[in-house]
This record gives structure tokens, C-alpha cells and sequence, in this order.
């Protein structure tokens, strides 16, 4: 993408901000549209109707919840201390938007191609950690410094599973990075990597009950480093009002609301590249057939943004499904079952693999 | 030298999202572990025992109706009875079975109020809309009858104020109907959810002496084994024509007395409410609501103790009466206010999170704590 | 171990078994009316706004004794002989001006009781549930059908002959002596 941009402009910074605009608008739609779907999502699983008299069904709800953010009055208390107080909700944005950089939304659509595509995923999404830590601390409130304690130990005990996972799939596939991964699952959905990926064998059939399983255990883990129910402590509403961002107002909490938001698509990114196939379709593409190339990448990016919705939808119905789990207990699921079955899995993936 | 350490003091404080009304709780915790538990009370108070001395018998039924105002029947019921023994007066058979109907549906609506409560704390926030959605159809029916969803003013002293309506039986038995599959599902979304079983088994368990000696009565008291229920102990109305069963804790996940037991017998406990309506519903005698009410209420000189179980517990009424057309002293033994007791002995030891599992299951009103 | 691999078990299935309830909860149709737009049908015993139909109303004072947040004021004058107030709808001649009859709707408690007392069913419930207002003073419900100035007048009626009455008890009692001194002679 970067290349064809440069190629088209002759600028090197400016087709680097194009580039970088593309995520950036993608986060801003999506979360637009994720807040409503959340909304109408929990109202027909709760037999009610959601947002109806904004707009059609109520699809111009957030644009109005936006507004009402942005003319809001910053109020900043006394004691917070004022640098951390501002910058943690930058962090935390910027760590959930720099995942985007590296996600292939179709084979020429794709921010940086690095090598280390996944790795730095996993290195990125610790810089929210900080910003969390700061916007705890710098509110100069009990229960702001409790959620925020809880938070940083949810999210740095979570990514141990996921990084397990991950690897586990690197291992397998051989290379880091998310286009290469992608790529490797073509032609059909029997090659995806949840059945086993696409070298036909017998390793193929041997693997298949591990790869759900390893999907299974990234999207648990996955769920609580972006802090949705069941792991939600850090923002339980009825036990700590909000938890590490209940000192904050107007756009401020606006962009931890779009963090979140953020989070969710690119985890959900994520794990369809790593095992439902990325960008490539199911059922092959009709550009191809009717032999228009240029309609490919297009088909691939709607297939994309199609499996990753339809995670965001499964994470959305785990919301009003489960309780909430306590602070011990979300550790102790963490460490004691995750860890060990996600271990088991590396070993057995690697064996296999050496089949 | 050892560091030395201070115990945090938090206050979750009048305005709480989960401390059902405004009470305050004083938490003296050691980072997450609870040491103590102080609850203040009286953000409610609005004299009902002051204002009941000033007004008639008749008019001091309203002022019940605002006790426990999720369980309104059953607090007109406890001060009829109350009135009526004072007064030696006879009712109809109609109005003893309609009576003992509208206490069971209620006991039913404010069982789902407690129940949907104490899934939302934990932060399951499904089952709450899908138990209100029950409890319309009781509420409907409370209109149908009296007129009112939530304060009826139903129970008259000798009788009630209105007749049931011409569809009430018919409507009654649609919602029988429609409430089995209703509990089926209960169980399966929240009861028997591994998370809600963590949650909530092996927290805050009463023993039964504990609880015998801090005067528990209700579900908490029956949660911890001890199957006391004051319809079977010291029954008043007719409720020793009907078969039910008195459900108690059995510690069917995690130990007998802990809050999972509370909450399971709250859903056992509809269930048999709803036995006692399907044997009370075909069998309404005839007769008329209105014979025996007095013209002028005037108990002779006396006093009398009259206990309900209420949903929350046993509550009593205590009447002083002068002769006059106001009463002495009325004196309500509120159950919540005694279960919250127990609030302090539960919680120690328990994390700041249980705090809220504990209330949520000990289920309290502050309207009838506070009076 | 066995205990472990049990509850990976149950913490899957069970969550399996909820996501199904709710994921059948997703194509039940909804059961929330879009109000403003949509009302409710209310039954017919419902307890809402009062009414007073002071046609009927002959102020005897029932439902005001019978209110237990006392919020209804009534005053009446008695009306001097030879007026005609009229009769209730159901027959009962009316012997009051009911000068005041005032309900501050925002005490009331929606209780029920001051409707059975009345005689002629004059006050009643009404099935308005929508009567918000900005004012607190506006929440005070006026009744009654008499100006102030013809209330006034009949106030000064109603004094007029009790003074009358009153002159009239104390003057013949120093003539009846005489009377019946004249009547013996």
C-alpha cells in the first residue's frame, strides 16, 4: 500500500500519513458502528429494542453520543496530577491503534510490511499497560487506583496465554508475519488453519482438535486483554462505578471508549488471520471468475471485515450472557487453566509438526 | 524493622449502583481482604410509626403498602391480621383465599426482584430484563384486581377493597403457564453458570447457630438448613389447607449457608408459591368482599402480635390499642432489618467484590429497615 | 486432577448452555412499546389523576377525613333557606356551597381512599397518568365552581341570618312575659 501510494504521490510522508490515515478512519467507523451494534445486539438478546428514534433503527445514536462528548466541560480535579492525567488516554489510544499498522485487511491493503508482524502486535499492546497504570494513578481516587491494580494484573497475566498461542501458530506456519499467514490459506476453507492449515497429510487431520483448541484459548484470552465480561473487573459498574476511568469526562473517556472499541476489532483481527484464514474467502472470488482482478482485494477486504465482525458479535453475546469473574478467580483461570492447556498445545502442535 | 501498614477505610456509600437503597457500608479492608463491616442506616427514616399513631386504623394501611414496597400484600396482610385479631372479627372464606392468592403472586414478584438483583451485581445483566418481563405479568394482574402495580392498598381490615375481576382466574392460569419454562430457563442461564457457581458458592456462609442467634428469619435462615417458615410454625389465614414444601440450603454446590444456597432457595421457594396458587385458584368459595368490614374500627383495650412471612422474612406487628380510633403504638419488626445483622459476621475474611455477592444475597429493603 | 478436568468441563458447557438461551432471546420479538408514540392500554380499575364532579359533590366532608396525607381541603357555608343548590345525581337534595374544595395532587397517594366514602361517587380515579407541570403551585387542583366573590356573598348570606337568627332567639325572651301578660288580661 505504501509503495503504491508513494509511487502515486512521490512523497514520502505524506503517502506515510495516507497510510496511516486508512486505520485511523477504519477504527473511527468502526467503533461508530461497533457501539451501535452493541447496543442493538444487547437489546434483542434482552427482548427490548434498543436505540430506535436517531435516525433509522437508531444507526445515528453514537454520532449524537459524540456530540454531546465533545461539548462537555473537561473537569480535571484538584489533587490529579495533571501531565499523567492527560496523556494516559493518548496511550492507551495510540498503543490500540499502532496494531493496525501491521493487519492485512486484503492482500494490497496493508499498512507496513515488516517481518515481525505478530511480535510486534504483542509488543504494542503492552504500551496500553502504562497508559492504564496512568490514568489510575494520576486521579488521585481509591477506587480509580483499585481498577487500574486490576487492569495492569488482568492484562500482563492474559498476554502469557496469547503469546503461548501465537507461537504455537508461528511454529507452525514458519514465518511472523500477518501477510505471510494469510497468504498460506488459500484456495479453500478447508485450509484455514483451524482445520489444520494447507499442507494436505496426515499432520493436517492430527492437528485439528488442537487448533480449536488453540483458538478457544487465544479468544478467552484475547477477551480479557481488551477488559470485556466475563474479565471486566477494571470497569465493573456495579462494584467500582468505572473503575480506572471514572474520574474522566467528555472526549477524554471518548477515546478510551475508542480504544476499546479498537481493541476488540483488531484481537478479533487477529485471531481470524491466525486461524480462520485472513482475507481469503470461503467460497472463492467472483472477481476472478468474471475475470476483473481489480475486484479481488476488494472481496478479500469485505471477507475480512465479515469474519472479524462476526467475532466482535460472538464477544458482544459473551457480554450479556456471563457473570462477572472476581479479581482471584480471573487469575486463577489464567494461570492454572489457561497456561497449562495452552503448553500442553505448544508441545503437542510441535510434535506434530515434526511428523 | 517491619514496614508498617494501615488498613484502607472505604465507604460504599449511600449512593451506591448495588447497595439495594441507600445504605451506607463502612469497609475497613487490608488491601482486598475485608477486616470489618459497619453498615449505617437511616437515610430512609420517614416516621411511619409517628404517623401511624396519628391517623385511623383504616388509614394507616397506605403507610404499610411504603414498608417493604417490593412486597406490598404481604405487609397489608401482617396488619389486618393484626387489626382483625384485636377486633375478634370473622371473614369470609372468599376473602381468605383471595388474600392468601395475592400473597403468593407477590411473593413470587418480589423473589424475581430479588433474584434479578443479585445476578446484575454479579454482572449477569440478561437475567434482569428477562425476570422483569415476568413480573409484568404479575404487576398486570395486580392492576386488573386493585388498580395499582406496586402500593395497593388492597388488604382491608374484615375484607379487601375490591372484588377480583371476572378474568383474574383465567389470567392467573396463563401466567402459571407461562412461568414453569420461565424457572427452566433461570436455571440454565444463571443458577447452574460455572461463573455464577464461583461467584457465589463457598461466600459468606451462615452457620445455623449464627444464624439462629442473630434472629435471621426468611430465606437466609432457610438457606442455612433450618426449615422455619412462620406458615407451617404458626399458621395464620388458611395456609394450613395447602401442601407445599419448605425448600432449604443443601449446599448442592459449595457448603450449606453460603449465598448460592440463599439464592436457590429463593427459586425453589416460587416454585412452591406457584403449587399454592394452582390448589387455591379453582377453589374460591362465593361470597361477598365487603360484609365484614367494620363501619367504624374501634378495638377495645389491648395488644396483639400478628407475624406474615414475608418474602424477606417474618415480619411482625406489634399494636397497642386504647380504645380509640387511632391506634397507641404500632411496632414493626422488620425482617431485613435484623437479616442485616448478619452483615458483619458474613463478610469477614471476603474480598471487596463479595461484599456485593453477600447484600445481593441476603436481599434487603431499605424501606422497611429504615421505616 | 479429576476435580480440575471437571470443572474445564462444567466452565465450558455451562457457558454453552447460556449462550443458547440468549442467542434464542435474539429472535423473540421485543417486547417494549415505543412510547410516546405507542400507549399502553390501561384496565379499567386504574388508579391515577382524581376527579371531582362537583355536580354530585353535597361536601360532606367524608373524603377529606378519609385521606391519610390529608391533601383535600374542603370548606362549606350552609345555605339559607330558599335557595335551590339542586339535587345530586342520585336524588340527594344538596344543602352546602362548598366554597373550597382544593386537592394538592402532588400529596396525594393514589390509595383509593377517599373514593369509597363518598355518597353520590363523585370523586373518583381517573385513568391520567400524564399531568407533569412546571410549577409546584400549579399541582394544587382547584374544584371548586364558586368565584371568590360569590363565595364571599354567601358566606355574608349565611352570617346575615345566623345574626338574624340570633336576634331573633334573643329578643323574645323579655317579651314573652309581657305577651302572656297581655294574653291573661
Amino acid at each position: 500500500m505504501y509503495q503504491f501510494l508513494y509511487n502515486l504521490i512521490g512523497n514520502e510522508i505524506l503517502a506515510g500519513l495516507l497510510v496511516a490515515v486508512v486505520p485511523l478512519t477504519i477504527i473511527l467507523v468502526f467503533a461508530l458502528f461497533g457501539i451501535w451494534l452493541e447496543r442493538k445486539v444487547s437489546a434483542h438478546m434482552q427482548d427490548r429494542l434498543g436505540p430506535m428514534r436517531t435516525g433509522w433503527h437508531g444507526w445515528l445514536q453514537t454520532v449524537a453520543d459524540l456530540m454531546k462528548m465533545l461539548q462537555k466541560e473537561d473537569i480535571i480535579a484538584t489533587d490529579a496530577d495533571k501531565t499523567l492525567y492527560n496523556i494516559a488516554p493518548v496511550l492507551v489510544f495510540s498503543g490500540s491503534f499502532a496494531a493496525y499498522a501491521v493487519i492485512p485487511f486484503s492482500s494490497k491493503l496493508l499498512g507496513s510490511e515488516v517481518e515481525i508482524g505478530i511480535f510486534y502486535v504483542l509488543a504494542i499492546s503492552s504500551l496500553v499497560v502504562a497508559g492504564i497504570l496512568m490514568a489510575g494513578w494520576s486521579a488521585n481516587n481509591k477506587y480509580s487506583l483499585l481498577g487500574a491494580m486490576r487492569a495492569v494484573a488482568q492484562i500482563i497475566s492474559y498476554e502469557i496465554p496469547t503469546a503461548l498461542i501465537v507461537l504455537s501458530m508461528v511454529m507452525l506456519t514458519g514465518t511472523l508475519s500477518l501477510d505471510k499467514i494469510s497468504q498460506m490459506q488459500t484456495s479453500s476453507f478447508w485450509n484455514w488453519n483451524i482445520f489444520g492449515g494447507a499442507i494436505f497429510g496426515l499432520s493436517k487431520f492430527l492437528l485439528i482438535p488442537f487448533m480449536f483448541i488453540g483458538a478457544l484459548i487465544i479468544f478467552i484470552s484475547t477477551l480479557a486483554e481488551v477488559n470485556r465480561v466475563p474479565f471486566d473487573i477494571p470497569e465493573a459498574e456495579s462494584e467500582l462505578v468505572a473503575g480506572y476511568f471514572t474520574e474522566y469526562c467528555g472526549m477524554k473517556w471518548g477515546m478510551f471508549m475508542l480504544a476499546e472499541y479498537g481493541n476488540m476489532f483488531a484481537v478479533s483481527a487477529i485471531i481470524t488471520i491466525l486461524f480462520f484464514g485472513g482475507y481469503q474467502s470461503p467460497i472463492g472470488y467472483f472477481g476472478n471468475s468474471i475475470s476483473a482482478q481489480w475486484l479481488v482485494p476488494f472481496e478479500q477486504g469485505f471477507w475480512f471485515i465479515a469474519k472479524g465482525l462476526t467475532l466482535v458479535f460472538v464477544q458482544m453475546w459473551l457480554r450479556w450472557t456471563l457473570p462477572r469473574l472476581r479479581v482471584d478467580q480471573l487469575m486463577t483461570v489464567c494461570w492454572k487453566y489457561l497456561i497449562p492447556y495452552a503448553f500442553l498445545n505448544l508441545i503437542i502442535i510441535g510434535i506434530i509438526s515434526l511428523l | 524493622m517491619a514496614l508498617k501498614t494501615e488498613t484502607m477505610v472505604l465507604n460504599m456509600g449511600p449512593q451506591h449502583p448495588s447497595t439495594h437503597g441507600v445504605l451506607r457500608l463502612e469497609l475497613e479492608a487490608e488491601g482486598e481482604l475485608i477486616l470489618s463491616v459497619k453498615p449505617h442506616i437511616g437515610y430512609l427514616h420517614r416516621c411511619f410509626e409517628k404517623h401511624a399513631e396519628a391517623m385511623t386504623y383504616p388509614q394507616v394501611i397506605p403507610y404499610t403498602d411504603r414498608l417493604d414496597y417490593l412486597a406490598a400484600m404481604g405487609n397489608n396482610f401482617g396488619y389486618v391480621i393484626a387489626v382483625e385479631k384485636l377486633l375478634g372479627i370473622q371473614i369470609p372464606e372468599r376473602v381468605e383465599y383471595i388474600r392468601v392468592i395475592m400473597a403468593e403472586l407477590q411473593r413470587i414478584a418480589s423473589h424475581l426482584v430479588a433474584i434479578a438483583t443479585n445476578g446484575a451485581d454479579i454482572g449477569a445483566l440478561t437475567p434482569f430484563l428477562y425476570l422483569f418481563r415476568d413480573r409484568e405479568y404479575i404487576l398486570s394482574l395486580f392492576e386488573m384486581t386493585c388498580g395499582a402495580r406496586m402500593l395497593y392498598n388492597y388488604m382491608w381490615i374484615g375484607g379487601l377493597s375490591h372484588d377480583i375481576h371476572p378474568d383474574f382466574v383465567r389470567k392467573t392460569k396463563e401466567f402459571i403457564n407461562h412461568f414453569r419454562p420461565t424457572v427452566v430457563e433461570l436455571n440454565n442461564l444463571l443458577t447452574f453458570n460455572k461463573i455464577f457457581i464461583e461467584r457465589t458458592a463457598g461466600i459468606g456462609i451462615l452457620p445455623i447457630d449464627t444464624a439462629i442467634n442473630f434472629g435471621a428469619t426468611g430465606p437466609v435462615l432457610r438457606g442455612s438448613g433450618l426449615a422455619f417458615d412462620v406458615r407451617r410454625e404458626d399458621p395464620y389465614s388458611i395456609y394450613n389447607r395447602f401442601e407445599f414444601e419448605i425448600p432449604t440450603g443443601k449446599g448442592l454446590v459449595g457448603t450449606v449457608g453460603d449465598c448460592w444456597d440463599r439464592y436457590y432457595v429463593r427459586v425453589l421457594e416460587m416454585e412452591q408459591s406457584v403449587r399454592i396458587i394452582e390448589q387455591a385458584i379453582d377453589n374460591i368459595p362465593e361470597g361477598d368482599v365487603h360484609s365484614a368490614i367494620p363501619k367504624r374500627i374501634k378495638p377495645p383495650k389491648g395488644t396483639v402480635y400478628a407475624r406474615v412471612e414475608n418474602p424477606r422474612g417474618e415480619l411482625g406487628y406489634f399494636i397497642i390499642s386504647d380504645g380509640n380510633l387511632n391506634p397507641f403504638r404500632v411496632k414493626v419488626r422488620a425482617p431485613s432489618f435484623v437479616n442485616l445483622e448478619v452483615m458483619g459476621e458474613l463478610c469477614k475474611g471476603h474480598l471487596v467484590a463479595d461484599v456485593i455477592a453477600i447484600l445481593g444475597s441476603l436481599d434487603i429493603v431499605l424501606g422497611e429497615i429504615d421505616r | 486432577m479429576k476435580q480440575y478436568l471437571k470443572n474445564t468441563y462444567d466452565g465450558i458447557f455451562t457457558v454453552l448452555v447460556g449462550m443458547k438461551v440468549t442467542f434464542k432471546h435474539l429472535f423473540t420479538p421485543a417486547v417494549t412499546i415505543q412510547y410516546p408514540d405507542v400507549k399502553v392500554k390501561l384496565p379499567e380499575r386504574v388508579r391515577n389523576r382524581l376527579y371531582v364532579n362537583m355536580d354530585d359533590c353535597i361536601g360532606c366532608d367524608q373524603c377529606s377525613r378519609a385521606c391519610p396525607v390529608s391533601c383535600i381541603e374542603i370548606e362549606t357555608v350552609k345555605s339559607i333557606p330558599g335557595e335551590d343548590l339542586g339535587i345530586t345525581s342520585n336524588g340527594k337534595k344538596k344543602a352546602l356551597w362548598v366554597t373550597k374544595f382544593d386537592i394538592d395532587i402532588a400529596k396525594c397517594c393514589y390509595c383509593q381512599l377517599c373514593v369509597f366514602p363518598c355518597p353520590t361517587e363523585c370523586i373518583y380515579m381517573t385513568d391520567v397518568y400524564e399531568f407533569a407541570e412546571y410549577e409546584r403551585s400549579n399541582f394544587i387542583y382547584k374544584f371548586a365552581t364558586l368565584t371568590d366573590e360569590e363565595a364571599v356573598q354567601r358566606k355574608i348570606n349565611y352570617e346575615k341570618l345566623q345574626a338574624e337568627k340570633a336576634a331573633a332567639a334573643a329578643k323574645p325572651k323579655p317579651e314573652t312575659p309581657a305577651q302572656t301578660e297581655n294574653k291573661t288580661e
